[in-house]
Formats: C-alpha cells, structure tokens, sequence
C-alpha cells in the first residue's frame, strides 16, 4: 500500500510539475500583458510534435534544445501578428482571440502529424527502473523531474538578477512607468511572451514522453493550468509553482483512494481555496 | 396608457415574425426545421450568457456547466424517474439554478480576467463528473436510451417527437417566456441597476447599490435560462454527451453574443444563427472545421469586436 500511495504521489508531482510549467508561461503572459492564453496548451503540443519531427535528425537532446526555442519562437511571431492586437482592450477578446488560435492549433496539429496518438522515443537507459524496490523510479521520469527544477530554478534566476526579468517584473507592476522609463514595452511584451511560450514547448517535449503525444493533449492540460494559477494566486509566480504541485500531488493521492475523482479533486481544491482566500495561497491582496 | 410607437417596435416585430413563420421559410430555401430549432435553443443559450455579459458586464466563460447540467438534468430525469418531457424541463432548470446560486458566493467578488477563469476551470468540475460517472450518465458515450415524450394536456396530446415543427413551437413558447422575461427584468429598476454596475462599478457601489448582491441575482438568471437552453438541447437531440459541458461550449457561446452584438437584445440571437449555420456549413464541407471555426474567431475579434448589430448602429448614428 505504502508503494501505491508513494508511486501515485510521485506520479502526481511528475503531472504537478507539468501544470507548474505550463501554468508558469501562461502566469508570466497574463501578469504582464493581461491575456490569458488559450492557445498556451496548443503551443504545448506543437512542441511536443517539433521534438517528434527532430528526433529522427539530430537525436532526443538535440530536440529537447531546440524544439522549445523554435516553439517560442512561433510564439513570438503569433504575438507579433495577432495578440497585441488586443492588448489593453477588454479581455474578452483576448480570451476569444486565443481561444480561436487554441482551435487552430489542435485542428493543424491533427491535420500536419495525424489523430492517432504517436510513439515517443526516449533514450533506452532513461526508460530502466531504477530500483526493483521503487519500481517506478525510472530514469526517465527523475530526469523530468530534475529539467523541469532546472528551467524552474533558470526562470526564477532570469526574473531576479536579468535586466529582461527586472524589466519584466517591474512591468507586472506599472507598465506605464516601465514605459516612460525608456524600456520598449512592445519588445518586452514580445519577448515575455515568447519566454512563457518556450516553458510551454518544454513542458510538450517533456510531457509527450509520460503522457503520449495527441493533438488533444494540449486542451486536456491547460484547464489544470488554470486551477494551478488560481489556487496558487493571481499575480504570484511562486504561488502558481507551488499551485501546480499541490493539484498534482492530489490528484495523483486521489487517484488512490478514488480513481474517478481523480480530476474532480484539483477543481474541489480550488472552490476550498476561493472559499477561504480568495486571492489564492500566495497572491496579493487587490490585484484582480 | 402610452401608444405603441410603431418606428421602434419595428425590429421587434420583425424578429417575432421570423421566427413564428422559421419552419415555412427555412423549408422553402432547402434548409430543414431542425436547423431552425438548434438557433433557437443556441439563441436563448447566447441571450442568456449575454444578461451577464453584455448588461451587467461580468465576463462568464463558464456556461457551458450550466447549460449542460441543464440537459442532463433534463435527460436524466426523463430516462431515470418521470417520463415527461415537461418535468425534464423543470428538473433541468431547477438543477443549473441551483448549482449556479451555490457556485455564485465563490466567484462573484472576482473581476475580469480571474472572473473568466475561475468560471471557466469550475465548469470542468461537472464535466469530469459527467464523464467519469459512467453508471449513471453514460460517461463518454453519452446519456442514451430515451427520448422526448409527447405533452400530454389531459384532453389533447401533442406528438413533439415526430413532428419537428411541432417541437420547434414548443421551443418558441419557451424561448418567448424566457426572453420576454429577461426583457421585462431589464427594463425594471433591477435591470437599469445591472447596467449602472456595469458602466461604473465604483460609482454602483459608492450609491449605495449592493452590487455583489445584484451580480450573484445576475449570474443565477442568466445561468438559469441558459440551463433551460441546455434541457431543449438535450430533448431536441434525444441525447446529452459530456461535451454540451466542456469549456469549448462557452467560447461557442461567447462568440455567438460577441459577433451579434453584445450591446444589443437582439444580437446573440443573430450571431447564433450565424455560428450554427457556418458549423453546419464547415462540418458538411471539410474535416478541418475546427480550424475555420478557430479562424473565424480571430476575424470575429479583429474586425467585429463590435457585433453586427453595434456596427449597423454605428454606422447609423454617424
């Protein structure tokens, strides 16, 4: 029972750090520019498709660098085209804007790579166990686990100590200022949103590896994003972390006891949050 | 007793006409009466997102839930305790406004964005239940194994079943009490209320309006009628399936009062026929549908963010 409960705790945090990934890009894209982006989970798996497309070419480590820079990089020309369009304008437009991009997305993905879920090829000598105790523990997944920390641990660096991340953290507070400042605001909003596109690209070369790859897997994984923010707190990029985790680990506990409420734990964590803080574990007080 | 002006009702009148008259004409261009039905129902669906949206301004994302609860409240009922198409009706109302009015105290101090989300990720709640309970909804497959009975008046009954157009008429009376409803609603203090929180909330509040209240009493109707939209979808379809909840259908639902016009009464309904007609139109034509769906959407927001009704009032008053 203890190796049940430990392995779905374990797999629970893998999914956790999943959510965080995801909901840290989607978090940095709506603290400064005020959009939520739908199309983040489409980004996912247009990532996790590139990395498919060039593993067969320069192997699975050259993928995972450059599958993740070519998806922000699609980001930052979507941003340029179409999403500062909206920028400043009632949000509904950018939740339907992004919307429409997530359809596009899903739809071209399936139309370019096919419905049907496609083989993933991870070096052999990640996928071994580890320990024949801890069965779970392969390599594979404790190497997920350890990128995941480092592109975490690298984005809060690039935030605290980068004049990119100064920039965009005083941005977060006063666009305005930052704009009067001398910064240019447009290029700092393309490149914050490109920055939040490459944690999602990440997030798909990583995930399609545990989860399989589908043109659907980015609309299964971002309405979890969503709750990982908003249980983590609006405004807080430590909060959304730690809100990925918890859900994660929950519903991989849940998963336990419930199997069927496995998804109905994350949203249930949710309402108890807004019930009793409704800013969130870490958001500040005011801000939304 | 103030006349009637005639100049004002007119679009009015106009709107009524059509839709009283929708079987014949839609017969008469090569269409068929189904499709009429499913505007009506996706109409009062978009009308009602848009009490919230457009008259309050409270950005719901998160209809679907409640619209879906709706049908499945509506099909479940007919297929589990009553066979009657009237108290699958009832109970489908009955569950959305309840589930609305105890979700409501959660979200209503929320704004905007977080106000999208929030609503948006509960929605996914009933849907993973629906999918998961496979006992007892059908999970993925759907809620099958029943259909809409015919109303029984006592002396008379009426065989809605296998007479479209019979259906699309009790649909009408229902969408027509609804809409006359919300109509009424907005023209009362309560309603002119909704409209002051929604130009100003702060100047709401400093009045002394207790305007979390008026958004909760908002959110309840408006969810409410949407809910009656979902529990005509499901006996209109004889089915429900997990997807009439999933967050997909409250962008359809958005966009539909969006490209008609969210300032406008009438608008959502307009903008619904045009979104089932396209659906209907891409879906026959290409595979790829979603993709000119998702396009449309991007046009829709670059080019109409007013609707079609705002731009022909624009264009009017200039």
């Amino acid at each position: 029972m203890t190796q049940v409960v430990l392995f779905n705790v374990f797999n629970g945090l893998i999914v956790g750090a999943f959510y965080a990934l995801m909901a840290l890009g989607l978090s940095l894209i709506l603290n400064l520019s005020g959009v939520i982006n739908f199309a983040h989970g489409g980004f996912l798996a247009i990532g996790g498709y590139l990395a498919y497309t060039l593993i067969p070419f320069i192997g699975f480590w050259g993928a995972l660098v450059l599958a993740p820079f070519v998806t922000a990089f699609l980001g930052i020309i979507v941003e340029r085209l179409l999403i500062r369009r909206v920028y400043g304008r009632d949000p509904l437009y950018s939740l339907l804007l992004t919307f429409g991009l997530a359809f596009m997305f899903e739809d071209g993905t399936r139309f370019i790579w096919g419905a049907q879920s496609l083989p993933y090829q991870v070096p052999g000598w990640l996928l071994s166990p580890l320990s024949s105790a801890y069965f779970f523990l392969t390599g594979y997944r404790l190497f997920m686990v350890l990128i995941v920390a480092v592109a975490v641990g690298a984005l809060f660096l690039i935030l605290s100590y980068s004049r990119l991340g100064i920039r965009i953290r005083a941005g977060t507070l006063d666009l305005e200022t930052v704009a009067v400042l001398g910064v240019n605001v447009r290029i700092l909003r393309s490149l914050n949103f490109g920055l939040g596109v490459y944690l999602a690209g990440l997030a798909g070369v990583l995930a399609v590896g545990q989860l399989g790859l589908e043109p659907t897997i980015g609309s299964s994984l971002i309405m979890p994003s969503f709750v990982a923010i908003i249980v983590g707190g609006l405004g807080s990029l430590p909060g959304t972390l730690l809100g990925g985790l918890l859900i994660g680990v929950a519903s991989g506990v849940t998963t336990v006891f419930f199997p069927s409420a496995t998804e109905a734990v994350m949203y249930v964590m949710m309402a108890a949050v807004l019930l009793v803080r409704p800013r969130g574990l870490l958001g500040e007080e005011g801000r939304f | 007793m103030a006349s009637v002006d005639l100049r004002k009702q007119a679009p009015n009148i106009l709107v009524w006409l059509l839709l009283l008259a929708m079987p014949y004409w839609l017969v008469a261009v090569g269409s068929y009466v189904e499709l009429g039905t499913r505007v009506v129902v996706l109409g009062l669906a978009a009308m009602s997102l848009n009490f919230l949206l457009g008259y309050t301004g409270v950005l719901s994302f998160g209809h679907a839930a409640y619209f879906g609860l709706g049908a499945y409240g509506a099909g479940m009922t007919i297929r589990y305790l009553v066979p009657s198409t009237s108290a699958g009706i009832a109970v489908g109302v009955l569950v959305g406004t309840v589930a609305a009015a105890i979700i409501g105290p959660l979200i209503i101090r929320l704004r905007g964005v977080y106000f999208a989300m929030v609503t948006i990720a509960f929605g996914q709640v009933f849907y993973f239940v629906a999918f998961r309970w496979n006992v007892v909804t059908g999970g993925d497959d759907g809620l099958i194994g029943w259909t809409r009975l015919p109303l029984n008046f006592g002396i008379a009954s009426i065989d809605i079943l296998h007479r479209a157009t019979a259906f699309y008429y009790l649909v009408l009376v229902l969408f027509a009490v609804a809409v006359g409803l919300m109509a009424w609603l907005l023209r009362s203090p309560f309603g002119r209320t909704l409209i002051a929180i929604r130009e100003n909330e702060r100047r709401a509040r400093f009045l002394g309006i207790p305007v979390d209240r008026h958004i909760w009493i908002s959110w309840v109707i408006s969810c409410g009628f949407v809910s009656l939209a979902g529990a005509l979808y499901a006996l209109m379809n004889n089915f429900v399936d997990p997807r009439a909840l999933y967050w997909t259908q409250s962008g359809d639902f958005v966009i539909m009062a969006v490209l008609g016009g969210m300032r406008s009464f009438w608008g959502p309904l307009i903008g619904a026929a045009i979104f089932v007609v396209l659906q209907d139109y891409l879906s026959s034509q290409t595979a790829n549908w979603m993709s000119f769906l998702g396009l449309f959407f991007v046009l829709v927001v670059l080019f109409f963010p007013r609707g079609i009704l705002g731009m022909m009032r624009r264009k009017a008053v200039s």
